[in-house]
């Protein structure tokens, strides 16, 4: 009898009805290395459908996703994205979080027609739109992201001409990810005369003893930290050994979250690190508690982590993809459901400003969010951010851009030689 | 009864001396081919043959070359992902660099970089042996990933070290739809089995497994030990080469050198362990294993509805379990459970 029934329901899962529903596809990951970020980001995002399903859906018009595990690994993703793009009448956007992963589908989204959003981290060169039509790194990328922090480093000293002679440590997690704004910190180290001091740690960074030793005989005015996962919480923790001032470390903003301090326990009080959301609370956490945990959907396990960078990071993911498809919607017909092609198009007129943010009760939540066919990032703007012992404070009132012009000009070369490379003819869709 | 060779005699040396002696097997193998070459390709989901069959295919590969070398020729090695990802890296190369060069030959050429890498890296294993070579071939594994961050050449100076693979052309024809590329990687992979088959029954087969069963009666006996070990490396790099070759061209696209880290050549030394260690059919069945298991038991959850944290935890728990509990039922593999199924249906219905 038991049998049976798992049969019945086997084959009820394998015929599902084609829904009415818009269909987002998150291959996700909440096991494994990278659990902390993933659960929090992932939550946060189905917090946030939850909150537009309860509310009636974009006009009238449900959102409806499915997860499934990655675990983080390439393989496991590319599975996960084959599966989820034609389920219920096909995905119409996809996000893996995940940086194998995303390059790993890169080439499949112009053949299937979906759009990804590498919410920063990716490539940050796929800005161009011209290029790279279906891939979105919303928000910032990794290379406005290291212009942003020379010139709060900058600000800090007095304006950049004070930063000649100074030294200044990138501690780097040795991989793509840990390279990538190598660049950008190269090209303003030559420019402003500072000295730029690259010391690797190797995957996935649970041992820096040498590393701060050579810190420590280099005496750096600042040390960035390109850190991720456990390798964060094991520098901050190796720097307090070593009596480096936390406040002299700038981390990037894979690592700037609860779970890479609260872990170091009092060493990681004075801690800066990059973000781009500020944190603190808004109403729309304050609804989303309301509405969507009271009634007992909400997706977090521990309710303490509401409110938390990773999942205000995937509140910010949710919102810009609500928003993608009611701009699609209003060119393409409201009340429809939105295919990757229209979906595309939504996420490249995306105009998330002040007023629209205050509208959603997430005013200052993440900086304006405006793209267009050349410019598929949409911002560029990130805050610095403290822990005071207990939680996160932005120290930066206003949203700090770096030199943008160096960095269009390292995504317009490097996205021209992969069009190059690949034969595409660079220009706009439709 | 299913298998009873009755009338299937033997007169020649050379029908004696066949891959498949029993009728029934070269029927059944014949008919597995043909079903995969041409119905599978025409029937299968583009889902089912890009996520699940040339993955699957791309490990076997790379599962029977770890085999030769571990499962023949005895040499524990934790380098496999480091292999694939010198076949990989160094076909990219000799593409962008040298326009115009069959892609075959570009594969191959990986290949051939990985053999060398391979043999290299398997000098050690002519003083030490067991857990000590192990450990000497997980530095192969540090090593090459560290080479291809560090070194920009190796990835034609692309700002975060991530190469994107070159289109499949080959005679003029691209391989661009799931299907054609599933009978691209079929046929390799197909003709390579069929070579390490042969290999491994010929006097070089004989040789490695001999440095395996104990080398110093192989030396006795006049097996030059040195050459012995390191044409097994060669080999079995060259084949770990040519799949992580497809890894990157057939299937993942895009790459990073992470993408062959550690994890993946564990995952490899599973398959063979799993498999069955020194079984040509073991690389195949242990594969399927690892790749199949953990998607089906993620669609079962999925469509039982559990939430997805706990659908992932029960998911790694099932898949120990079962890990442990072949492993208990039979130590020498998935290979050798159909070894005995077989026996039993010649035999059957008379159990003596």
């Amino acid at each position: 009898m038991k049998s049976i029934m798992l049969c019945a329901t086997l084959i009820g899962a394998f015929n599902q009805v084609q829904a009415a529903d818009q269909f987002i596809a998150l291959p996700s990951y909440r096991v494994g290395p990278y659990a902390a970020g993933g659960s929090g980001f992932y939550g946060g995002a189905i917090d946030y459908f939850n909150l537009i399903n309860a509310n009636g859906g974009v006009n009238g018009v449900k959102i409806q996703w499915e997860e499934c595990e990655t675990e983080y690994n390439p393989s496991r993703g590319i599975e996960c994205y084959e599966r989820l793009k034609t389920k219920n009448g096909g995905a119409s956007m996809v996000e893996p979080l995940s940086t194998g992963i995303a390059y790993g589908v890169l080439d499949r989204l112009v053949q299937d027609k979906i759009p990804m959003t590498t919410l920063g981290y990716g490539r940050s060169d796929a800005a161009n739109g011209k290029v790279f039509p279906y891939v979105f790194p919303l928000i910032t990328s990794y290379w406005n992201q290291a212009a942003a922090m020379i010139k709060y480093l900058a600000d800090k000293n007095g304006g950049y001409d004070k930063l000649k002679g100074k030294k200044i440590v990138h501690l780097y997690h040795d991989s793509a990810f840990g390279k990538e704004p190598l660049p950008v910190l190269e090209a303003q180290a030559k420019q402003y005369g500072f000295e730029l001091i690259k010391i690797a740690v190797a995957p996935p960074g649970s041992e820096q003893q040498s590393q701060w030793l050579q810190i420590r005989q280099a005496k750096p005015d600042h040390v960035i930290l390109w850190g991720w996962g456990v390798m964060n919480s094991v520098a901050i923790k190796t720097a307090q050994r070593n009596g480096f001032p936390r406040e002299k470390m700038l981390g990037v903003w894979w690592a700037g979250s609860e779970e890479d301090t609260i872990p170091s326990g009092d060493a990681a009080k004075g801690y800066t690190s990059m973000t781009f959301n500020t944190p603190g609370n808004y109403p729309l956490i304050d609804e989303i508690r309301k509405k969507v945990y009271a009634s007992g959907k909400g997706n977090l396990a521990d309710q303490a982590r509401i409110g938390s960078v990773y999942h205000m990071r995937g509140l910010t993911a949710g919102i810009l993809w609500v928003e993608a498809i009611r701009v699609a919607q209003d060119k393409f017909g409201k009340g429809k459901i939105m295919t990757g092609e229209q979906m595309r198009w939504g996420l490249e007129n995306l105009n998330v400003d002040e007023a629209r943010q205050k509208a959603l009760g997430a005013f200052g939540m993440f900086p304006t969010v405006k793209t267009s066919c050349d410019d598929h990032e949409g911002s560029g703007a990130v805050k610095v951010q403290q822990w005071d012992g207990k939680k996160w404070i932005a120290i930066t009132p206003n949203w700090v851009v770096g030199d943008k012009a160096l960095t269009r000009k390292l995504v317009e070369d490097s996205s021209n030689a992969y069009a190059a490379e690949k034969k595409i003819t660079p220009s706009c869709m439709k | 009864m299913f298998y009873r060779e009755a009338g299937q005699f033997k007169t020649t040396y050379e029908s004696d001396g066949q891959i498949f002696p029993i009728r029934q097997d070269r029927i059944a193998l014949g008919g597995l081919l043909l079903l995969a070459l041409a119905i599978v390709p025409v029937f299968a989901s583009p889902y089912m043959l890009s996520a699940i069959l040339i993955p699957f295919l791309i490990f076997s590969l790379a599962a029977l070359g770890l085999n030769i070398l571990t499962g023949y020729c005895g040499q524990l090695s934790l380098g496999t992902a480091a292999f694939m990802a010198v076949g990989a890296f160094a076909s990219f190369n000799f593409i962008a660099r040298l326009p115009g060069i069959p892609m075959l030959l570009a594969f191959v050429l990986g290949g051939l970089c990985a053999a060398m890498v391979g043999i290299a890296f398997g000098l050690p294993s002519l003083r030490i042996r067991g857990f000590y070579l192990a450990a000497s071939t997980l530095a192969t594994q540090f090593f090459v990933v560290w080479c291809l961050t560090k070194i920009p050449y190796l990835t034609n100076y692309s700002s975060s070290g991530v190469i994107t693979a070159q289109k499949i052309v080959i005679f003029g024809y691209q391989f661009d739809t799931p299907a054609s590329k599933y009978v691209l990687v079929l046929a390799i992979v197909a003709l390579m089995a069929l070579l390490a088959k042969n290999m491994i029954r010929s006097n070089v087969g004989r040789s490695w497994m001999a440095v395996r069963d104990m080398d110093v009666a192989a030396e006795v006996i006049g097996f030059r030990p040195m050459r012995t070990k390191l044409l097994a490396f060669a080999v079995s790099s060259f084949y770990c080469g040519v799949a992580g070759a497809l890894y990157a061209y057939a299937y993942l696209g895009t790459v990073e050198p992470e993408a062959y880290n550690l994890d993946l050549s564990f995952r490899i030394l599973f398959m063979i362990i799993i498999g069955g260690v020194g079984s040509v059919l073991g690389s195949f069945l242990g594969a399927a294993f690892i790749v199949l298991l953990p998607v089906f038991l993620n669609i079962l959850a999925h469509s039982l509805s559990l939430p997805t944290s706990v659908a992932s935890n029960l998911e790694l728990m099932v898949f120990g379990a079962l890990i442990i509990f072949f492993l208990i039922v039979e130590p020498h593999g998935l290979a050798r459970l159909w070894q005995v199924g077989k026996e039993k249906l010649r035999l059957w219905p008379f159990p003596h």
